[in-house]
């Protein structure tokens, strides 16, 4: 008995942890909008695909993601390769440090940079204020990523192509980012899911008209709870499950 | 010059653009006035900092050290035995290790909106009680400390079990059988053995799961309901409703201070060599 | 006076393997034993079975006379020291010997500690944590960790075998007194016969899960029950059925009167220091080490000699 107990706890614990969700979307499939299960529907799934407001927020949610995942990448990835050739304290102590700070801190302070900047820019909040947002706030988990991946790393396979005639840059872009794809492809697709997933930050950098997807879905969850609502959290799961899986494929080649 | 500096441009500068000098300019603020219509303008002053020490912001400081110690205690309980498990489990420990993460891997808002799903009056437990006459009238079972509990601890296990599992993973089974051999029973075993060799694990667990719990923002946002104010509640309403900018400014450096001290602290510590 | 262990049949399968096959064991109380053999002949294995820390497959496992088989390794009155000392890495020396005496809630539990210490020549090192310890220093302390229990039996997985050479020869020296001094039955698990050799009132040899022969280290050297315990033992040169020790086997430029001998050709020679062994063929291919004294040494490589021994000194099987 004793022996099983140990057991029993995880089950329940992994139980607490599953249950939550599989509910959730157990219920986007309830022919009625009340918790009692009144049959199978997909009655959720036609709302939300139908609603406009959820469709805009997903297109800004796609195009700011993509964007901001692509830059984080670039930068993030050239970051990990240059503390790899030497360390450099000052920016894996800010790295770690954005990735320490509340998101709520990050968010009032871009708001309050954009805010007073745009008094001389003629700006204002919208989707590039969102990127930009998001690009400072996944450079530290893209450097993460590809530094892992840079502690196996031969450092003799570069000496090696530079001893043979290629220049510095060539050799790491000949030799060393090539072996380093998948880490980056996987990167960028955390980068992705981070970005798509935030609401914090972007609830205050970003513009009337720039609503992304966990925006509007706040704003519907604050209304009430909806089974639209449930339908769009199934959707999500399904695909943030399925983008992180492939990161951590391409983690593992 | 050089190829390496090269590469560290861009996130330097970005780093720096993005993120510090948006922190100086908070800093900054914190030190100022609040103008007529919501902006920022000197005098130079203290008051913000003052003005925390209200007992009516004292207790939304308090209430968040609090409800972050709380969470952190409650994932370390059930935390640890989860670990403990997952190291037990011999071959199966990446699938258990992939199980406990799997949540993980979905959207922060969906998670803690599930919670709302569940525990809200017309939600799961109350339609479920209900039915089976259990309770007459529904639970309060949301907008209050435990479902911002809840919703926390459900959203930060992972934070916990990972850094206590790499530890417990390191253990020595030689040790074990080592204490069996010197007449420990299997509690006493644990008691004296595992859970102090683990204290690594433990402590890295805890400040992973506190500082992000004490800046939290979203959870009491959706779970608390007014009731459960936490510093990051009052942050975002001086930055938006509130429109004090400054005073915002200095609840939000507090905040920082706290995260960063912490972090400090857990970076120089035992722990944090023995993990690396 | 019942035997302190008593082994009768036991056997221990893993899936694919019987590690354990059939080893039936007697050890009196206060004795110095070992069990010897090649890795993988089983014999971590059948230590283990006796501390508790795996359960035979079938047989008995008896200690004073009553049946363990069951019973956990914090229910038995065995000690172990563990092959890499297992010391707790968080707990002093001191703590460390104390952790027992602790479980059992013994009075002067540190004082018994310290006495403990003071055997093994540590005390003053009471204080060090397990990573300020040099090998042989916790080695010491494995050892007085387990002996402050007194167990009737001391159970020991190659004890010996992280240290450098010359260490190892101090602490087996150190070891066999600590076994006289104490009273304490030890059973002591090796590779190496010279260690068994030297330590042990009686050892047994093991090969492929079994035992092949329990006896003193003379009749196990010079009376070897099997060719596998022969030739583990020490070299050997075969001849035919016959198997002669280098020690035993003489050369000579003639051929000697009156005893065995074969033709052979001198291959090369090997300086010992004290001795020398010169490596030679036979002519049906077979090679043969005889060891001689350093000034006998006449013999040229390629040279053909007279290799010979006594008949008396030839050790014959089944």
């Amino acid at each position: 008995m004793k022996k099983h107990a140990l057991g029993i706890y995880a089950a329940l614990a992994l139980a607490f942890l599953h249950v939550p969700l599989l509910v959730l979307i157990a219920f986007s499939f309830n022919a009625s909008r009340f918790t009692v299960w009144e049959g199978f529907s997909l009655r959720w799934y036609q709302a939300a695909i139908a609603d406009p407001q959820l469709g805009e927020g997903l297109l800004n949610s796609v195009i700011i993601a993509v964007i901001a995942s692509a830059i984080a990448t670039i930068i993030g990835t050239l970051a990990a390769y240059g503390m790899w050739r030497r360390s450099s304290p000052v920016l894996s102590g800010a790295l770690y440090l954005s990735l320490v700070t509340p998101e709520i801190v990050t968010g009032v302070s871009l708001l309050a940079l954009f805010q007073w900047t745009f008094r001389f820019l003629h700006l204002h909040l919208g989707i590039f204020t969102v990127v930009v947002a998001h690009v400072a706030f996944s450079i530290a988990y893209v450097a993460i990523v590809v530094s892992a991946r840079l502690r196996d790393y031969d450092r003799t396979l570069e000496e090696a192509a530079m001893d043979l005639g290629a220049s510095e840059w060539r050799a790491f872009r000949l030799v060393t980012l090539p072996l380093l794809a998948p880490a980056i492809a996987a990167a960028g697709l955390l980068a992705l899911v981070v970005s798509f997933d935030d609401y914090v930050i972007t609830s205050l950098v970003a513009g009337v008209d720039s609503e992304t997807l966990p925006m509007v879905i706040y704003a519907m969850a604050r209304r009430g709870v909806s089974p639209v609502v449930n339908a769009v959290s199934a959707f999500i799961v399904v695909l943030f499950g399925g983008l992180i899986l492939l990161s951590q494929r391409l983690q593992q080649k | 010059m050089n190829l390496r500096r090269l590469c560290l441009l861009p996130a330097r500068l970005w780093t720096a653009l993005f993120f510090a000098i948006p922190l100086a300019i908070v800093v900054a603020y914190s030190f100022l006035t609040r103008g007529d219509y919501g902006g920022v303008e000197q005098p130079w002053t203290l008051e913000n900092y003052q003005r925390l020490a209200d007992p009516l912001y004292l207790a939304i400081l308090w209430r968040s050290v609090w409800i972050a110690a709380l969470a952190t205690a409650l994932c370390a309980l059930l935390g640890f035995p989860l670990a403990l498990f997952i190291v037990r489990a011999g071959a199966r420990r990446n699938l258990y290790l992939q199980l406990v993460l799997l949540p993980f891997w979905t959207s922060f808002l969906v998670r803690t909106y599930a919670w709302l799903f569940i525990l809200r009056d017309t939600g799961l437990i109350n339609t479920m009680l209900l039915s089976l006459h259990l309770i007459r009238t529904p639970l309060q079972l949301l907008y209050n400390e435990g479902a911002v509990l809840t919703g926390l601890v459900y959203n930060f296990l992972p934070f916990f079990v990972l850094p206590v599992y790499a530890t417990l993973e390191r253990l020595d089974p030689a040790l074990l059988e080592a204490a069996a051999d010197l007449g420990a029973r299997p509690f006493a075993t644990l008691r004296r053995v595992i859970i102090p060799l683990s204290t690594p694990g433990i402590v890295a667990g805890s400040v992973l799961v506190f500082i992000p719990c004490l800046g939290a923002y979203l959870t009491p946002d959706l779970l608390g309901g007014g009731k459960s104010v936490m510093l990051g509640n009052l942050v975002q309403n001086q930055f938006t409703t509130a429109r004090d900018w400054p005073f915002g400014s200095a609840a939000s450096l507090i905040l920082m201070l706290a995260s960063a001290i912490l972090l400090i602290l857990l970076m120089r510590s035992r722990a944090a060599r023995e993990l690396m | 006076m019942d035997p302190v262990l008593e082994l009768r049949n036991v056997i221990k399968d893993f899936p694919g393997q019987r590690a354990v096959d059939h080893v039936s064991l007697t050890l009196e109380p206060g004795g110095f034993y070992s069990l010897l053999g090649p890795s993988g002949c089983g014999k971590t294995t059948t230590l283990r079975l006796i501390g508790g820390f795996d359960q035979p497959t079938a047989g008995e496992v008896l200690l004073n006379g009553a049946r363990v088989d069951g019973l956990k390794p914090y229910e038995r009155n065995v000690s172990t020291v563990f092959q890499n000392y297992a010391l707790f890495p968080h707990l002093t020396a001191l703590r460390n010997v104390e952790f027992g005496l602790r479980e059992r809630r013994a009075v002067n539990s540190e004082s018994k500690a310290l006495a403990a210490l003071e055997l093994v020549q540590l005390a003053a090192k009471q204080d060090r944590y397990p990573a300020q310890l040099s090998g042989g220093e916790k080695q010491r302390v494995a050892l007085a960790r387990s002996i402050v229990l007194e167990p009737q039996l001391l159970l020991l997985d190659e004890p010996l075998a992280a240290l450098d050479p010359k260490l190892r020869k101090q602490m087996r020296a150190e070891l066999k007194a600590m076994q006289r001094k104490t009273g304490i039955a030890f059973l002591f698990v090796t590779h190496d016969q010279e260690e068994a050799l030297s330590l042990s009132d009686k050892l047994a040899v093991m090969n492929q899960g079994r035992i092949e022969q329990f006896g003193t280290p003379m009749d196990v050297y010079l009376r070897p029950a099997t060719p596998f315990v022969a030739g583990f033992l020490g070299a050997i040169n075969w001849f035919g059925k016959a198997g002669v020790r280098p020690e035993s086997t003489r050369i000579s430029h003639e051929i000697p009167e009156g005893v065995p001998w074969r033709r052979a050709a001198v291959e090369s020679t090997l300086f010992l220091g004290n001795c020398v062994h010169l490596n030679a063929l036979l002519e049906n291919g077979d090679r043969v080490i005889a060891e001689v004294p350093r000034d006998h040494h006449t013999f040229q490589e390629g040279e053909s000699v007279c290799i010979h021994w006594r008949p008396a000194d030839e050790l014959h099987f089944e």
